[in-house]
């Protein structure tokens, strides 16, 4: 990528194949053709940058977090706050976006700090592609970290290097009123930033076709109560909203401008469009309490940033059928409590193995009326990992006659078996010849287990002989 | 008991049961099918719209097998979905299929800490249109059941709440009291006998500890079948007259 600045033709940007030929950004264009013959250049659009940046700005909106901004040349700033828990976590939530960016052509870095001077840094100088740092900790990760990291302006990063210092974590061990005589405020209002001494709100993007509703108060309203009551009114005003469209929300944002120029968020998601004005003051009213008001809230903004058709459908079509409750409310209030991944249903895999016989299917999808097949007596619970069992059995196909778990030794008294399960070939080259035997023991006091053993008792290739427990019977 | 008498119990219990019920219509039961059970428990059932605990004896108080079973059982005859709230992650979806509760109905809550399991109870019994919430927790205050109880109460879903311990030492007595309307144990038995080598339908000694309005019981049975009902064993329920106590002591 090439571009102007002021009248010399600079690199400005260069992809990891021109980087392995030492062109960097910065360096002259004329140099970087006299290095490298087939260099292919393109020409800098920096308004159609922008312009995209803004329209991932806005992906990042409906997908991810309430408070999302641009921050140029090449990167999104993301408040996400209020909002990781409908992902599953931090981790979960950094993860999915650089997979759907790599995904979208876009290689990106992400990294999660206490301040947006962090996250910047860590996400440009950490080589992986995501980075989480707790809160309290952003300060010793970020001290290694080159100057350049601060989003100093240009050339005191040189200037600072002359002085020997090439590291944040030395300009914070310096004196800050010398540094601030020679560089001005600018070098220490990074620091802080980065240090998350001094707040810097995010200005949020806003698109005009979001179904936003907002209200502002002449006084700065901080009680429980009247946030709920307010809450009420914005949540009447958006369903207005929906309604006119047509539309039910999937997920609301509601932003809580404080006094101090902070923005609190909530977000709420939704299983399917919902329009209900006490269901959805309710999920919000639930959120309330992570809310700190400060010294007041000034202005409160109620968006939903992804709204569709809501269709209607008749609860019961015949006079003899009962209709059937709806639980998605309840399915909505629970994961946006407890988070997503947390309310499932289980359905049947095609697969013989127990442990992987059941796969997990969202709370609200139709039901499948499928089920496991009835052959054999499935335990009640499956430890999640076989343990191993001493045993005393006939070879070949023998339940053991007594066995001992966890130090305590049992006499079989009735067993069933063997119940043979052979490995999946398909999934792991070691299960090309494995088997296991499962039985099914009833010992003297009427516990029931299920035990199986590795290998067929004939061919050594199925297994080592050894037997493990793995579930228990009711 | 003379007529007269047992008509004016009668009246006095509709009376209290009227003020209990505090204008809400009555729930109904749900029964066993099966006499000598239904026959132990007033109305004829396990009440709809009240907390029933459950816990298993032995090693089951600590593994918690034949109680989610028979909780399975009772949450597969009622109608609606069912929210199961759970800690640890060992229950095994194919084997609650088989005691009659369909993967369809069953969502399962995934808590991190038993005051999760509990929210998440209280939540689903509020809302009303499940069939059934069931409950896995160690610790059941008193606070805490009265909560669920007066949830079950308002909204007619039953609650049950499955008591797993960690350590066989916290579940020798059943711990404090609580304000569930039935209390069970289940312990496993040795299974039904068959012909040939090879373990017969499960059998369960299942007692009722406390019970409402009620009086304590015990009863071998055998374990849920397919529909999650419970059976009375066929040597059982054929049997001759039970000896004199005298005469079975001597027998030993």
């Amino acid at each position: 990528m090439v571009g102007r600045s002021g009248r010399k033709r600079l690199v400005l940007a260069a992809d990891a194949a021109a980087q392995g030929l030492r062109l960097y950004p910065g360096m002259a264009a004329t140099q970087a053709r006299a290095l490298c013959a087939e260099l292919i250049a393109h020409d800098a659009d920096p308004q159609g940058d922008a312009e995209a940046l803004d329209r991932l700005a806005l992906w990042a909106l409906r997908l991810y977090a309430p408070i999302v901004a641009a921050d140029p040349p090449a990167g999104l700033v993301i408040d996400a706050s209020g909002a990781a828990h409908l992902f599953g976590g931090e981790d979960a939530l950094l993860a999915d976006m650089v997979t759907r960016l790599g995904a979208a052509g876009f290689s990106a870095r992400a990294a999660m700090a206490g301040s947006w001077g962090a996250a910047h840094a860590l996400a440009r100088f950490i080589h992986a592609p995501t980075t989480i740092v707790p809160s309290d900790q952003s300060g010793r990760a970020i001290a290694h970290l080159p100057t350049w990291a601060l989003r100093l302006p240009d050339g005191m990063a040189d200037a600072l290097g002359k002085m020997g210092i090439d590291t944040v974590g030395e300009i914070e061990a310096k004196p800050r009123a010398p540094l601030a005589l020679r560089f001005g405020p600018e070098l220490t209002r990074r620091l802080d930033q980065a240090y998350g001494r001094v707040s810097e709100p995010i200005e949020p993007v806003e698109a005009p076709e979001l179904i936003q509703v907002r209200r502002m108060f002449a006084e700065p309203i901080g009680a429980p109560e009247t946030l709920a009551r307010y809450t009420l009114q914005l949540v009447e005003a958006l369903c207005e909203a929906l309604e006119s469209k047509g539309l039910g929300a999937r997920t609301l944002d509601m932003r809580f401008h404080r006094v101090d120029n902070r923005i609190e968020v909530i977000r709420v998601g939704m299983a399917k469009p919902v329009r209900d004005i006490k269901r959805l003051t309710r999920l919000l009213c639930d959120k309330l309490e992570t809310i700190d008001p400060g010294f007041g809230v000034e202005t409160m903004v109620l968006a939903a940033p992804i709204a569709e058709p809501l269709t209607w459908k008749p609860v019961a079509t015949d006079l003899a059928e009962a209709p059937t409750p709806d639980v998605a409310d309840l399915v909505d209030t629970l994961v946006n409590r407890l988070g997503a991944g947390r309310l499932y249903r289980a359905a049947p895999a095609q697969s013989d193995v127990p442990e992987r016989s059941v796969r997990r299917v969202e709370p609200t999808a139709a039901p499948a009326g499928e089920t496991w097949p009835a052959h054999w007596p499935q335990p009640t619970r499956l430890l999640s990992r076989p343990e191993r069992i001493e045993t005393l059995a006939l070879m070949p196909d023998q339940p053991p006659t007594a066995f001992t778990w966890r130090g305590v030794r049992r006499r079989v008294k009735r067993a069933d078996g063997p119940e043979r399960i052979f490995g999946e070939w398909w999934r792991r080259d070691g299960e090309m010849d494995a088997v296991r035997d499962y039985f099914q023991l009833e010992d003297e006091a009427g516990e029931r287990f299920w035990v199986f053993r590795r290998g067929d008792g004939e061919q050594p290739a199925t297994g080592d002989l050894t037997w493990f427990l793995h579930g228990l019977f009711g | 008991m003379p007529i007269a008498t047992s008509r004016a119990f009668d009246a006095l219990r509709a009376a209290i049961e009227k003020i209990e019920a505090g204008g809400r219509a009555p729930k109904g039961v749900l029964p066993f099918g099966l006499a000598v059970l239904d026959q132990r428990l007033p109305g004829g059932g396990l009440a709809l719209g009240a907390l029933h605990e459950v816990a298993g004896g032995g090693n089951g108080a600590i593994d918690g097998t034949a109680s989610a079973l028979f909780a399975a059982g009772l949450a597969a005859r009622t109608r609606g979905q069912v929210l199961w709230c759970v800690t640890r992650k060992d229950l095994f979806a194919p084997s609650l299929a088989q005691a009659g509760l369909a993967a369809d109905r069953v969502i399962y809550v995934e808590a991190t800490d038993e005051k999760s399991v509990l929210a998440c109870f209280e939540e689903g019994l509020r809302h009303g249109g499940l069939g059934a919430v069931v409950g896995e927790v160690a610790r059941l205050s008193m606070t805490a059941s009265r909560r669920l109880q007066l949830c079950a109460e308002g909204s007619g879903t039953m609650g049950i709440a499955v008591r797993r311990w960690r350590r066989q030492a916290e579940a020798a007595d059943f711990g404090p009291p609580t304000a569930a309307a039935t209390r069970w144990r289940v312990t496993a038995l040795p299974s039904s006998p068959l012909p040939a080598a090879g373990v017969g339908r499960p059998r369960w000694f299942v007692e009722l500890i406390r019970c409402k309005a009620g009086e304590c019981a015990d009863f071998e049975l055998e374990a849920c079948d397919e529909t999650g009902r419970l059976a009375l064993p066929a040597d059982l329920a054929d049997r001759s007259l039970a000896p004199p106590a005298w005469q079975r002591r001597a027998a030993g």
